[in-house]
């Protein structure tokens, strides 16, 4: 037996361990972490599946950029749990009996007799000089061409929405504008006044000045 | 996979509103708060154009490209044109209200018209891939719109459900289409199609699939048990915003649980119609009930347009092409009457007063005998009361599903409708028997006046000669 079946069970029971542990545990900051350690395992999973581009990619972008952006803000926000945990005790049985159905019914279909090896025929194997990376760009910017455009207005519109959600101008704020502290010039600031000498009797007060 | 290089042409219209979508969001940068409208004249140009293009290049054939993902046939032209429609006359209607309230910006222009090519890629999506690229591109820009108005508690409320509720319906599409490629090995619909007519049978692995779509479907719909959001995202929305939430993506609804069901999935009719039936029945019956309590008109709106989608839904499951015709015709006529019934409550609004209560209609008659009747219009029209269009697009799936010999469906829609006829004219009531709560005549702009006036009398002519929409819509179904 080769020991690929063993890597994959190690790696779906952690990946399934930490899925649960996203939603059970209690501080924020623990489940964000707990998603770090699942994006992992799932990205050894795709290894195993020879994708690993994708491999790369999901570590990359999912665990280098987003989830520590999350973790970021879940550490900024000052967020009081107590109130958001009131109901939870009240709706779970609900919540279980139908997360158990759900889970039972997917169970039943997603299986060895739909899904095993008699059903779908594995994967062929590549050698080693078989480029993921390559095969996925050929297609990418040629058959899935128009997805591919949609997703990236997609992005745009999240950018606009982001933008137009967050972006609050207030005039009244105070800041420094360093282009103007740059040019600016002496008339600007300096005003020369011409005066009168004053009186000798009362010259000892101004000598301070 | 062979790649043929994609013919562009069928295209046209979505590449023109993508790239004045860019323009608008560009010029809008350098736009004062006084020269505005120059936006809003852009956009307005933009689905004009749009529509220009589409009729152009209608024919009776259809046509593939872009490998499979892009299809454009009949059905789809005049969708779209029916979208670019009632979009246009969404931000006509809602010109005014944002700018007395200082929500007259760009974006809310520029999220529009990205919203209009959502649902045109969901029209015209011939693959799992970009219908469900298309929804979320549809989905993104509403949530966002929803949203907009950040000082408003009730708006960001409706927002935070809107976007969670979404995201669920979004999951479970997205793991229905993946369990149907498991099964059928193909993304594109057609393949599907044919697949399933080579092997058909109650394949476990589909029926779940099916299933999952059309949970999902039905969150997108608000169909009964899954309208949970609809009554509270209507109603904490701007009214602007509710209104475009409940006209044209209801078309590209229809468009994507066409191309999903009877398109691709089609060969399962008999497993996805029981289906149907249950959420058509339960929709008709509690959209028609609960809008009695309702005190709000937006929330009795978004009640009734629950109740709508059953009947819409009767149209579909009935599986004929009269029955596909029907729905077609219900959808094209429900996105007319709610421009009407929100173009109404958006112009009795005005600075500080939002006239979305039923109260506020109060004396109508007194105060403007004839946009009065141009809500009686509507009204009776929802209610389905003939002559008006409602009557016969009622009349039209109600045929479809007896002749699907589902007989107590159809009678125990007629009855809801009769139960939902009771609100429906309570406003009228309130409008032509009761005393105005305040006399101050109506404000509000020429072309808003003469638009909604418009729109009145097309449900009226509609209702009077009803053959040629009907015939389009059978034509291109066909």
């Amino acid at each position: 037996m080769s020991i690929e079946p063993v890597l994959f069970y190690i790696f779906s029971a952690v990946l399934v361990f930490a899925a649960v542990m996203v939603i059970a545990v209690r501080n924020p900051v623990f489940a964000a972490l707990f998603l770090v350690l699942a994006f992992f395992n799932s990205a050894a999973l795709w290894l195993l599946l020879e994708a690993e581009f994708l491999a790369l990619v999901l570590v990359l972008v999912y665990v280098g950029a987003v989830m520590v952006l999350f973790l970021f803000v879940v550490m900024m926000l000052d967020i009081n749990l107590t109130p958001l945990r009131e109901g939870f005790i009240k709706y779970m049985p609900v919540g279980l009996v139908v997360a158990v159905i759900m889970l039972l019914e997917i169970a039943v279909v997603v299986g060895p007799e739909n899904f095993g090896l008699d059903q779908v025929a594995p994967p062929p194997r590549h050698g080693a000089d078989y480029n993921n990376t390559a095969e996925l760009g050929s297609v990418l910017y040629t058959v899935y061409a128009y997805p591919f455009e949609i997703a990236a207005v997609i992005l745009l519109v999240a950018i606009v929405a982001a933008i137009s959600l967050t972006l609050r101008r207030r005039p009244q704020t105070k800041y420094q504008n360093p282009a103007e502290q740059v040019l600016v010039r002496r008339e600007d600031r300096v005003r020369l006044v011409k005066m009168e000498a004053e009186k000798a009797g009362s010259a000892e007060g101004a000598e301070g000045d | 996979m062979v790649f043929e290089f994609p013919n562009f042409v069928p295209a046209l219209a979505e590449i023109f509103v993508l790239t004045m979508a860019c323009v608008v969001l560009i010029v809008d940068l350098f736009l004062t708060e006084r020269n505005r409208v120059i936006t809003y004249l852009l956009s307005q140009a933009t689905l004009l154009g749009a529509a220009v293009l589409t009729v152009s290049l209608h024919n009776n054939s259809t046509e593939l490209t872009f490998s499979g993902g892009f299809i454009r046939d009949g059905m789809g032209d005049v969708l779209k044109v029916f979208i670019y429609l009632v979009v246009a006359v969404v931000f006509l209607y809602s010109r005014e209200y944002l700018v007395v309230r200082k929500l007259f910006k760009g974006e809310f222009f520029v999220l529009g018209l990205f919203a209009v090519l959502g649902m045109m890629v969901m029209v015209s999506g011939h693959s799992l891939l970009t219908i469900y690229l298309g929804l979320e591109l549809l989905s993104l820009s509403l949530y966002a719109m929803v949203a907009m108005h950040r000082d408003s508690m009730p708006a960001s409320e409706a927002a935070m459900k809107y976007f969670i509720l979404g995201a669920i319906a979004s999951g479970m599409l997205l793991y229905g289409m993946s369990l149907i490629y498991g099964a059928t090995g193909s993304l594109d619909i057609g393949v599907i199609a044919d697949t399933l007519r080579m092997s058909p049978g109650d394949d476990m692995v589909l029926l779940l699939g099916l299933t999952f779509i059309i949970v999902a479907l039905a969150f997108k719909l608000g169909a009964v048990p899954f309208h949970m959001w609809i009554p509270d995202v209507y109603h904490g929305a701007p009214t602007p915003v509710t209104l475009f939430i409940g006209s044209a993506p209801k078309i590209a609804a229809f468009a994507m649980v066409m191309r999903l069901l009877v398109d691709g999935l089609g060969p399962l009719h008999v497993q996805w119609q029981d289906m149907l039936v249950i959420l058509a029945a339960l929709s008709i019956v509690a959209g028609s009930v609960i809008a009695i309590a309702q005190r709000n008109l937006k929330r009795m709106l978004a009640y009734s347009t629950i109740a709508h989608v059953g009947f819409l839904l009767l149209g579909i499951l009935a599986g004929t092409e009269n029955g596909y015709a029907g729905a077609m015709f219900y959808v094209l006529v429900y996105a007319l009457m709610t421009l009407g019934a929100f173009g109404m409550i958006l112009m009795l609004s005005r600075a500080g007063f939002e006239a979305d209560e039923i109260e506020d209609f109060k004396g109508l008659n007194e105060r403007s005998p004839w946009f009065a009747f141009v809500m009686l219009i509507l009204m009776f029209s929802m209610a389905g009361v003939p002559p008006f269009v409602g009557f016969y697009a009622k009349l039209a799936v109600l045929q479809a599903v007896i002749d699907a010999g589902l007989v107590w469906l159809a009678v125990l829609a007629v009855l809801s409708a009769v139960i939902g006829a009771f609100y429906y004219l309570r406003i009228v009531k309130y409008m032509y028997f009761d005393k105005p709560g305040d006399e101050s005549a109506l404000q509000s702009n020429f072309d808003m006046r003469a638009t909604i006036s418009a729109n009145g009398l097309l449900i009226l002519g509609l209702g009077i000669y009803p053959s040629g929409l009907m015939a389009l819509c059978v034509t291109v179904l066909r």
